[in-house]
């Protein structure tokens, strides 16, 4: 809300300078958001307010005075609204059929205007100084009022209304044309004020085009009511219309206001426009109306909440101030709440109150003194901040990407089926959750492909969403790519590109810290982002660890990337379930070391043979390591040499030499019958 | 003693020494003189034939002379030994200066780098770290935070919502709820996390990271609150400065407070990152709202507490010195090399 200085200060006579006035609104939680000079001679300022949503009391130029007038320990000047006594006895009748919705509403018809004068100059500039546009002097005396007291009018002209004004819901298929020319479909729960006939306003919200004042306006009748907040909010939201006026009725208006509002539009605009006004008509349902609220206030809850010993004196003193009237009780008081406070329902709203005026930066300091919770110490998962570490070491940046991404990106990983989007998102490119990271990380891989960064590993921790049997899952996922060379550019070592196996390696380093690497099972696979055959399911134990591979050309291709990419995405879940580390006795005999090299078909896997000797000699077998692996040259076409290292040793004696050989023997001629490998001498 | 023909032959020996300049031409010396048929060794070996009355002198002699050639020899060999040494480390020199090779490590994200740090400050009081669904539902976001459909407040949060009627949560507060909910007082946990509200301009990102914090247990106060949010903040910038609680409003705590710092960029002087005010807005919290503790079944009458919500986009600007909140994710490497 914006404010005059001037303006403000013809209600409230303080000498207080304008920076420390808006000094003390911020720290009543009427927070200054802007303050500008606006006027050199004499000197004006404009303050723009926050002002948070319970305290629609403030919404108004009084509100505003009177919080000024509590925080300075003195009196403001209320607007003048001096009771006139009509001189006509013209009147229309009302009929208010939804009081549940409109507990209050007052009414006076004014005769004998004449439209065709003009908003005298000092309130047009206190309308636009708040950004209100000038209208008519009728419109504008209505907005005048609003912006001085909080009450939203409303004027029709009375020659366009047929027979009575009724308050009611919407009839099914009405529509009404809406002031600014807009054609509006109505709904059975909006309000409406009708005549006989027709929808003339959206109450609270919006006037009609139809029922409007023109400066052909002779008569014109008034309206001040009190709508229910939550009505116009919903209308105001299904219709996503934000006005003045229901900007301020969804925030609870002051239910005894209605009259006073009116007498002072009444007052202003005979002032501007003569004429003569007929007796305030008035509806009013006690049993829709907020009621008088008392709250119990006890002297020992405010002291535990704010955490200091107030005395009786200031507390009663400071809540008077504030419009409330103490009766005092065994424990405390029994405080009766104003009408134009209406977000004041329950005890901790006064604790609030008393905090918030008698000052935030008067209350104490302390630390807060606290029950032990003792927790386990489990060292069966391991961290996230660990997995992340390791990467970093590893030489990957981590990366953070929006959960959001286009529908037709996703589309090039996973079924569009299995992902969920937002109705209402800020573009097509994030409108639909991620089912998988690498989207966003390949992203940020061609975002810096473009700024000359072709040597990268990016990874990201974050959630997927996947609907998974109609359910929607939020898995947490780390994914990675790597591209470019494997070494930064440097000295004394050759290039090479980054390749599969250096990121199964980081894999395998993540997967070391849970203890387990000897679970992991890469397995190849098909997966519609990946390379075929250069693509691997991850387990770990019978779980899935996730997938790894090659980026698809396809996809390297659609995305305009450089080439090759490798991608990892892992389930954090199955990564962080990790082993207690179960001792082995230490052999002190020596371990032997045997080298065998074989050549076999080029289906034939690694892991296949290493199993297989793992089964044949697990009693003596130490560790079986491929160190290298060959193809091409003195090698036939399809076929492999791979060579393997064995290192046996026993647990309790020395190993003799044909021990050993007898072991590598049994080894060779397992592979040999198993996998038809002929031995390389 | 001296002796003619042993004395030439030392003297023929020392020539031939100094002429030795490895250690190859340094044993070849000792076996031409001192080896196993070395002429010294012969001379030795020619002793039977001399009278036996001169035998001791001569033997003497040649005995000397061997031993003066050994010394010389060992000298010698000490001497060429250092060379080589000198030689071959004069080869091996290196260029220090040249970098270290292999991989580079890359670095974390400077919102986990905040993040982290927040975490370990709340932890190492006994703080919990708690987590919830970024999918959430209305109750958890809203109603069960005493943010009712018709709420104004909700006209705060620009919330973005899928078709089933659940929603991309606003703030971390919802884990306040479910934690509450499953758990037993007291509490004390600090909830990080994604969080999303329909905003995109130069300063707001539809999607960006809050913890939120909550502490509950018999006769917590606003004081207390006061006291860990100046001693976080004070912590965290490693500075020593003023702090603002100015009242607010949330529907989920009362009495509610935004806090502010003394400008870390003008230390309170006013500049463009205050606007001019001296002040920067950091964090929101309040006393956890009777209501809310009510909804969770928590007793509101026993138990009291405090919780806050901070936006780590925001500390990390504020810390680091970034400029553009838009720089968090576009993961430009040049950015993130530097943290």
């Amino acid at each position: 809300m914006k404010v005059s200085e001037h303006w403000l200060r013809t209600y409230i006579d303080t000498p207080v300078s304008i920076t420390e006035l808006a000094d003390q609104l911020t720290n009543a939680g009427l927070e200054i958001d802007n303050l500008e000079c606006i006027e050199t001679d004499p000197k004006d300022f404009l303050l723009t307010l926050k002002i948070p949503p319970n305290r629609g009391d403030c919404l108004s130029m009084e509100g505003i005075a009177r919080e000024l007038a509590v925080l300075n320990q003195m009196h403001y000047q209320a607007p003048q609204t001096l009771g006139l006594i009509p001189k006509g006895n013209h009147q229309f009748p009302v009929r208010v059929e939804a009081p549940e919705a409109c507990p209050r509403y007052v009414g006076r018809v004014i005769k004998d205007i004449d439209g065709s004068l003009v908003t005298p100059l000092w309130m047009q500039k206190r309308l636009q100084q708040a950004d209100i546009r000038i209208i008519s002097p009728v419109v504008d005396v209505t907005n005048y009022v609003m912006l001085e007291l909080g009450q939203p009018l409303h004027a029709f002209d009375l020659k366009k209304l047929d027979t009575e004004i009724v308050v009611r819901f919407a009839k099914p298929g009405e529509t009404i044309i809406l002031l600014e020319g807009q054609e509006i479909k109505l709904e059975p729960d909006m309000l409406v004020i009708a005549d006989k006939n027709k929808p003339l306003a959206i109450a609270g919200i919006m006037g009609g085009l139809d029922s409007s004042v023109t400066p052909a306006t002779k008569t014109v009748f008034l309206e001040s009511a009190f709508f229910n907040p939550i009505n116009i909010r919903l209308t105001a939201r299904h219709l996503g219309l934000r006005t003045e006026s229901s900007y301020r009725f969804e925030r609870t208006i002051d239910r005894e206001l209605q009259s006073r509002a009116l007498e002072r539009a009444t007052q202003l605009l005979l002032e501007i426009v003569g004429g003569t006004a007929g007796p305030i008509v008035e509806f009013y349902d006690d049993t829709h109306l907020p009621k008088n609220i008392t709250v119990s206030l006890r002297r020992s809850k405010v002291q535990a909440i704010l955490g200091v010993e107030l005395n009786d004196k200031d507390i009663v003193e400071l809540l008077s101030r504030l419009g409330m009237t103490l009766h005092l009780t065994d424990f405390g008081w029994e405080v009766v709440i104003p009408s134009f406070r209406a977000d004041l329902l329950q005890e901790i709203d006064l604790i609030e109150e008393i905090a918030r005026v008698f000052g935030y930066h008067r209350l104490p300091s302390e630390n807060p003194v606290s029950h032990f919770v003792y927790d386990t110490l489990s060292e069966n998962q391991i961290s996230l901040d660990h997995c992340k570490k390791t990467l970093i070491d590893r030489g990957y940046f981590e990366a953070i990407t929006y959960s959001f991404i286009d529908p037709k990106l996703l589309e090039l990983f996973d079924s569009l089926s299995a992902s969920i989007s937002l109705m209402n998102p800020i573009s097509s490119e994030l409108q639909t959750m991620r089912t998988s990271l690498w989207p966003g990380l390949l992203q940020a891989v061609l975002y810096n492909q473009g700024r000359q960064q072709t040597r990268m590993r990016l990874f990201e921790a974050g959630l997927g969403f996947k609907n998974e049997d109609q359910k929607l899952e939020q898995k947490m996922l780390i994914a990675g790519v790597a591209t470019g060379d494997l070494y930064p550019l440097q000295w004394g070592a050759t290039a090479r590109g980054v390749d599969f196996f250096d990121v199964k390696a980081d894999i395998e380093a993540l997967v070391k810290l849970s203890g387990r690497l000897e679970y992991l099972n890469c397995e190849a696979s098909h997966h519609p982002a990946l390379q075929p055959g250069q693509a691997a399911t991850l387990l770990l134990g019978n779980k899935t660890l996730g997938v790894m591979g090659a980026l698809h050309p396809k996809i390297i291709k659609a995305l305009d990337l450089q080439e090759p990419v490798f991608v990892f995405e892992l389930e954090l879940a199955t990564l962080q379930q990790s082993e207690i580390p179960k001792f082995q006795m230490l052999s002190k005999y020596p371990a032997v070391r045997r080298d065998i090299a074989v050549i076999v078909g080029q289906e034939v896997l690694a892991n296949q043979l290493k199993s297989a000797i793992v089964e044949c000699v697990w009693d003596l077998l130490q560790d079986v390591v491929v160190f290298d692996v060959y193809q091409g040259k003195g090698i036939e076409l399809g076929k492999k040499s791979i060579a393997l290292s064995l290192i046996l040793q026993h647990p309790s004696r020395t190993l003799v030499e044909d021990e050993v050989n007898e072991v590598v023997e049994e080894v060779v001629a397992l592979l040999v019958n198993r996998f038809q490998a002929v031995l390389r001498e | 003693m001296q002796h003619p023909e042993v004395a030439a032959i030392l003297s023929n020996a020392k020539e031939a020494l100094a002429l030795a300049k490895d250690l190859n031409a340094l044993d070849s010396v000792r076996v031409e003189y001192l080896g196993k048929n070395g002429r010294l060794t012969e001379l030795l070996k020619s002793l039977g034939k001399l009278p036996p009355e001169s035998r001791p002198e001569f033997g003497q002699a040649v005995n000397l002379a061997k031993q003066e050639l050994t010394t010389l020899l060992q000298v010698q060999k000490q001497l060429l030994e250092n060379k080589s040494l000198e030689a071959t480390l004069a080869k091996e020199q290196l260029d220090v200066t040249l970098p270290g090779r292999g991989l580079d490590s890359g670095s974390l994200h400077p919102l986990t780098r905040t993040l982290m740090r927040i975490e370990e400050w709340f932890l190492k009081l006994g703080f919990k770290i708690a987590e919830g669904p970024e999918v959430e539902d209305d109750y958890y976001n809203f109603e069960a935070l005493n943010i009712p459909e018709y709420h104004p407040a909700r006209a705060m949060h620009d919330t973005f919502y899928f078709p089933d009627g659940k929603l991309l949560r606003t703030h971390t507060s919802p884990v306040q709820i479910r934690y509450m909910k499953s758990m037993k007082p007291p509490f004390r946990i600090i909830a990080p996390g994604r969080v999303y509200r329909k905003d995109l301009d130069i300063s707001h990102t539809p999607m960006f990271h809050q913890v939120e914090g909550l502490m509950v247990d018999e006769g917590i106060n606003f004081a207390h609150l006061k006291g860990i949010i100046d001693q976080f903040l004070r912590a965290f910038f490693e500075k020593n400065f003023e702090t603002r609680f100015r009242p607010s409003y949330f529907p989920f705590t009362e009495p509610s407070a935004e806090v502010d710092i003394q400008c870390v960029n003008c230390e309170g002087k006013g500049c463009r990152t205050c606007s001019q005010s001296g002040w920067l807005e950091v964090l929101g919290c309040g006393m956890v709202h009777p209501k809310v503790l009510d909804n969770c079944g928590v007793d509101s009458e026993k138990y009291t507490g405090f919780a806050f919500g901070m936006g780590v986009e925001r500390l990390t600007m504020l810390r680091y010195g970034i400029n553009d909140i838009r720089l968090f994710f576009e993961n430009d490497l040049r950015f993130l090399r530097q943290f």
